[in-house]
């Protein structure tokens, strides 16, 4: 029987971006920085972590550069959603940049490394669907998921562009 | 309801007549910058994609100073990158190894009161020193910023940051900001502005309210401000602007905070912070004897002229402890052109300090100063996460130009106050 939902990988609070896009390593290709997201927490979860999947983190998740890489590898394993307490305001941003899915949700002590999670961005709302547990979460903002439907920024702009361009 | 300065500034920028906390609105940037780092590399596929130059070549300054000067191949290529699209797009605002970008902005003259400006660069707030409204954005934000001019910013709550007495010798903007990140914790910005007040704050020079601004980074604030004061309109009349309509740029008397913290600033020490997160900070006193490999001055946070001064200051004379490397990384060109007409810059070599090019340097885990497994070092950078000196097995402490300079005499962790002389300022 194939599980449903995605996995949540749980880390702590102040998860930075030096863990998610270690300084060394951000000028190799995505491909070999993205090995070493969250390795020195957690080395299983770059090698291990499956599209669909989902990364669970406490207060302030993305904390520290600019560096859009840290959102970056996480959608480029193929996290389906970061869910946190709290984000730091850039990665929040750059993570809607690039299509991926950020959701605050208050109270994330009910989920556990493991639990299988399902996400309701557009009303709010985390099912933990190992426990069944119903977590509340904010809602997304309407322009961002509207990012996130187009890809991110540089996907809606370019239909944005393309429409604003009048016919020849 | 009064307006604080921050939403005076984001009403402006997006054509209203006031705003409110919570709302998105949409706004016109004034200015954007980006760096050799997170910059043309990264923007110009996508604005190669959209089939679009920048929105206007006059409101966009690019800065090389992560990279420079180069060490190899690699980078080289980024940097020739960088110079190719910047002449290609017609901008003239590009300085190529001048200096770290945070702290260029403000010695050109290019952020000012009142303005809406986006930096590429999470140090970005700097420039609030100055009453700039200014947040950092990752590369695919500022793609977008440079492709239409405008961007999106839910307007934040502000937050009043009061300092009242005056810091004791020895105690800096540095020390403020580490015992904020210690009491406040890593998420005390909660995304909000940071206005600084109170008569520590105004007795400030430019270059520690720089520090200050800066480093509301540490606490996930959406940026710092102080509104303009006399040391803001001296520091503006080299610029040759309008000081009057830049002092106009003041929160309402009646303007609503989320809340106000008011600190004792007299009372406070020398901070500093332990690995591997500025939060861990604390009085000086309670690392006491630690050892140290290393001492770095540098960074927009921690190498501007005043800086210097205060690192020469405890080294006059005195000279760096056998087995301890000083170096000392210029906050931009024109920093290590007044360090040296000055005498500040022969008083750090005298010591034994090692002079790295003015650049990002060591901060940002790139040029020379990084650390190797288990070394340790204390730093006047801004922030000590694991991995960004270097190794993740390296330790970095935070603490002022003053308490670097001091444990590099020493070699060990120490409060920089016993070497100075009590009386003068």
């Amino acid at each position: 029987m194939s599980e449903q939902g995605g996995r949540a990988w749980v880390f702590g609070d102040d998860i930075s971006t030096d863990l998610l896009a270690p300084g060394p390593y951000l000028r190799h290709p995505l491909d070999e920085l993205a090995k070493q997201c969250l390795k020195s927490v957690d080395p299983a979860f770059a090698r291990d972590v499956k599209p669909g999947d989902f990364v669970v983190g406490g207060k302030n998740f993305g904390i520290g550069s600019s560096r859009e890489q840290a959102a970056q590898c996480l959608h480029h394993l193929g996290v389906s959603a970061v869910i946190a307490q709290s984000f730091a305001g850039i990665f929040f941003r750059n993570a809607f940049n690039f299509g991926l899915l950020c959701l605050t949700c208050p109270d994330t002590s009910q989920i556990k490394a493991g639990h299988r999670l399902a996400v309701d961005p557009r009303a709010g709302g985390v099912s933990n669907l190992t426990t069944g547990a119903a977590i509340a979460s904010e809602a997304v903002p309407a322009h961002l998921m509207d990012l996130v439907r187009d890809g991110g920024l540089i996907a809606h702009l370019e239909k944005r562009f393309s429409a604003s361009t009048p016919e020849s | 309801m009064g307006q604080t300065l921050a939403e005076k500034v984001i009403a402006r920028a997006a054509g209203r007549n006031s705003v409110t906390p919570g709302e998105i609105v949409t706004c016109n940037v004034d200015l954007a910058m980006i760096h050799d780092a997170s910059g043309p590399r990264r923007v110009k596929p996508h604005l190669d994609r959209l089939g679009v130059n920048v929105w206007d070549n006059e409101r966009v300054v690019v800065i090389a100073d992560h990279y420079t000067p180069v060490a190899d191949v690699s980078t080289a290529a980024i940097l020739k990158l960088t110079r190719e699209w910047v002449a290609q797009q017609g901008i003239t605002r590009f300085h190529d190894g001048e200096g770290i970008c945070h702290v260029l902005l403000m010695e050109k003259g290019y952020v000012r009161p009142g303005m809406f400006v986006v930096g590429g660069d999470s140090h970005s707030p700097t420039g609030g020193a100055i009453g700039c409204f200014i947040f950092g954005a990752g590369a695919t934000d500022m793609a977008g910023i440079l492709a239409t001019g405008e961007t999106w910013i839910r307007v934040p709550e502000t937050k009043r940051i009061e300092w009242t007495g005056q810091l004791g010798r020895g105690v800096v903007a540095k020390d403020i900001m580490l015992h904020l990140c210690g009491t406040l914790g890593m998420g005390g910005g909660e995304y909000q502005v940071m206005q600084f007040c109170g008569s520590a704050i105004e007795s400030l020079v430019m270059d520690e309210r720089m520090t200050l601004c800066n480093m509301t980074a540490e606490l996930t604030a959406q940026t710092g401000l102080i509104a303009p004061d006399k040391i803001t309109e001296t520091y503006l009349e080299n610029f040759g602007i309008d000081i009057a309509e830049a002092a106009a740029w003041q929160p309402d008397t009646d303007a609503h905070y989320a809340a106000t913290h008011v600190f004792d600033g007299s009372a406070l020490a020398p901070q500093v912070a332990a690995p591997h997160s500025p939060a861990n900070a604390a009085p000086v006193g309670e690392f006491s004897n630690g050892r140290i490999d290393q001492a770095y001055i540098g960074a927009c946070t921690g190498s501007k002229l005043e800086d210097l001064h205060m690192a020469a200051e405890i080294l006059s004379g005195r000279t760096v402890a056998k087995g301890v490397r000083l170096l000392v990384a210029p906050a931009s060109k024109e920093t290590t052109k007044r360090a040296a007409r000055d005498g500040t810059l022969a008083t750090l070599i005298d010591a034994g300090a090692t002079l790295v090019a003015a650049g990002c340097a060591a901060c940002a885990g790139f040029g020379q100063g990084v650390l190797a497994d288990g070394e340790i070092c204390i730093s006047s950078t801004s922030r000590n996460f694991q991995g960004r000196m270097g190794s993740p097995q390296a330790q970095v402490y935070l603490g002022s130009p003053y308490t670097v300079a001091a444990a590099a005499v020493t070699g060990r962790i120490c409060d920089p106050r016993e070497f100075l002389t009590q009386g003068s300022a």
